[in-house]
């Protein structure tokens, strides 16, 4: 299988060729190593990072921003949403606070993306 | 007397003040008219912040965290809900800033130096003319984004996106997340003034069609949206009659450029430069007024809050210099767009304050492969910057080393696009 692609792992954007097939992948078109990673995972187990907001009682404003500390499959996206939609935290919060565990049993967290006091 | 102001506490604020502190500055002063620091990124979510500067994909409100932190580990002082009115400069060369807020009231503070950093705004429908009315509906991009990741208040469940600049990217992936429906995204260029990784991971990824070469010729509704007129557009940007196409929506975002926010500025004498619709600045980021630096979207839009933490180091490092009477004020080159370039900031530049390059910042006119940026001063080229790709969404970083400069002493640095030497 051949494929051609935009590596998103940082704004420079490379234009990606990944070619294989099982464990056996080939990467060209990319400047650096994290490339070569993009492609292949894009084409065996494709992931991103979910940056959203849960809300947040006791702060200043009402929604305090989130991320899923690693990239979760993108089949899950939509579900993760649903299950932080039912997320409530309470004021004080630091960035990298833990707000969910193991997302949608993927494994991965979901963290604060900023620090925000009680008020 | 205050040594430097800070005008605007956004991401150059906050960097420009703490170069300042490093080159040994201390009566520093911030001034940021919303309720917290950080600037527009507060109300970026989402992650691709910061990989030049901290090697790690960090959200808006991260990004902004980090240097808060060496803000506040600085201790550098901040007045938050403060609105600078303007800014005039004494005979004495002294600056006053007037500015409001709720304990202080009405305030006129001097200072020696003062960084523009008050960031830019966004073009609304009104600023680009789309017929029909107003209705409740129509938010620029920007706008929602604050709503809906700051207040949790979502505009609407059918959506057209109009322009295909990040805002416009970034949000149509935020409301598809958040159960909206987008059901497209025009753009009247026949190529996206979006990062490309955006195009991917927030149209793409959703199935989201971008219609480049089209563009929003009419708004239905009357209190609310009701649908918009999508047409499309031929070479010359003009709407081709037969190709519209009625499609009903709630939202309509617009997402159709930004301007660097200068009342201010401008109301101080600051020189404006007619392409990039913020002040001319020099390699440390001094206007042409002594004293009066800026730095950031403020000078011109940025698509990479990297750089504009790099440039806002250096307008930080000016105002120290200014401050202590170490700044050179010769200036040895000027720097004109040529073929193919829309702007160059810096637009003039002192040989004796550079380390050992300047960074020239440039934005191309139109996508080209198979070119080069070629750099000269009168007939002889100096240097080449190579790309892949030239776009016009990608903001062009082209370094100049000082040794090639001192070369010639003084001139017209012309940066022209041209094609690859075989
Ligand atoms: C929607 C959006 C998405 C973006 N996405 C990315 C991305 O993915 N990656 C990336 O690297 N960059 C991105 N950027 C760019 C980056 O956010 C900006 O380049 C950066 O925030 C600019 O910093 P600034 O300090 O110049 O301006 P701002 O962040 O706008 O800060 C200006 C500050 O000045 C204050 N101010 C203005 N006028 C006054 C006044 N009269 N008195 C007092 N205070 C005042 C404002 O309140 C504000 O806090 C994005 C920008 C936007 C708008
Ligand atoms: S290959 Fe490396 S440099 Fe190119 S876009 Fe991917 S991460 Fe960035």
């Amino acid at each position: 299988m051949k494929k051609e692609m935009v590596c998103i792992s940082c704004p420079m954007g490379c234009h990606l060729t990944v070619e294989g097939e099982g464990d056996n992948w080939t990467v060209t078109g990319n400047s650096c190593k994290n490339g070569e990673r993009y492609g292949i995972q894009e084409m065996t187990d494709p992931r991103r990072i979910l940056p959203t907001t849960v809300v947040i009682k006791g702060a200043m404003i009402s929604r305090l921003p989130v991320k899923t500390a690693q990239e979760i499959p993108k089949g899950k996206l939509f579900d993760a949403m649903d299950e932080l939609s039912k997320v409530v935290v309470e004021a004080p919060v630091k960035v990298g606070d833990v707000v969910l565990k193991n997302v949608c049993d993927t494994g991965i967290d979901v963290i604060a993306t900023k620090t925000m006091p009680a008020v | 007397m205050y040594d430097i102001i800070v005008i605007g506490g956004g991401p150059a604020g906050l960097a420009a003040a703490v170069e300042a502190k490093k080159e040994g500055v201390d009566n520093i002063l911030i001034l940021e008219r919303d309720r917290e620091l950080g600037g527009i990124l507060n109300q970026c979510i989402h992650n691709g912040f910061g990989l030049h500067t901290f090697k790690e994909q960090l959200t808006g409100p991260e990004y902004a965290g980090r240097y808060i932190d060496m803000a506040m580990d600085l201790k550098i002082p901040y007045k938050l809900n403060t609105m600078v009115l303007d800014m005039e400069r004494k005979d004495d060369d002294t600056k006053v800033v007037h500015a409001i807020n709720e304990e202080d009231g009405y305030m006129a503070l001097e200072a020696k130096a003062v960084i523009l950093t008050m960031g830019c705004r966004e073009r609304t429908a009104g600023a680009i003319g789309i017929p029909g009315f107003r209705p409740a509906g129509v938010f620029t991009a920007g706008t929602a984004q604050r709503f809906i990741n700051m207040e949790g208040y979502m505009t609407g469940k059918e959506v057209v996106i109009l322009g295909s600049g990040d805002i416009g990217l970034i949000m149509a992936r935020r409301m598809t997340l958040e159960g909206a429906h987008v059901k497209c995204v025009c753009e009247i260029m026949p190529y996206s003034n979006g990062l490309t990784r955006n195009i991917v991971q927030c149209l793409d990824d959703f199935n989201i069609p971008l219609k480049l070469s089209h563009t929003i010729t009419f708004i239905h509704g009357k209190d609310r949206v009701e649908a918009v007129d999508v047409t499309q557009v031929d070479e010359n940007l003009k709407p081709i009659p037969g190709t519209t196409e009625t499609i009903p929506c709630d939202t309509l975002l617009l997402s159709v450029g930004l301007i660097p926010e200068n009342e201010i500025s401008r109301g101080a004498g600051v020189e404006i430069d007619r392409r990039t619709q913020g002040p001319s600045i020099s390699e440390l980021c001094e206007t042409n007024l002594p004293g009066v630096f800026a730095a950031g979207n403020v000078v011109h839009v940025h698509d990479l809050v990297d750089f504009v933490s790099q440039e806002a180091a250096l307008a930080g490092k000016g105002a120290a210099r200014y401050v202590k009477g170490h700044l050179e004020e010769d200036i040895n080159f000027t720097t004109v767009n040529g073929d193919g370039i829309g702007n160059v900031v810096p637009e003039k530049i002192t040989v004796a304050n550079l380390d050992d390059s300047v960074n020239c910042y440039m934005r191309v006119r139109k996508v080209s492969t198979d070119t080069v940026i070629n750099c000269y001063i009168g007939d002889e080229k100096i240097a080449t910057k190579k790309a892949r790709k030239f776009v016009p969404a990608e903001m062009v970083n082209f370094k100049i080393k000082k040794s090639d400069l001192e070369k010639y002493h003084d001139g017209e640095l012309k940066f022209v696009v041209e094609p690859k030497e075989a």
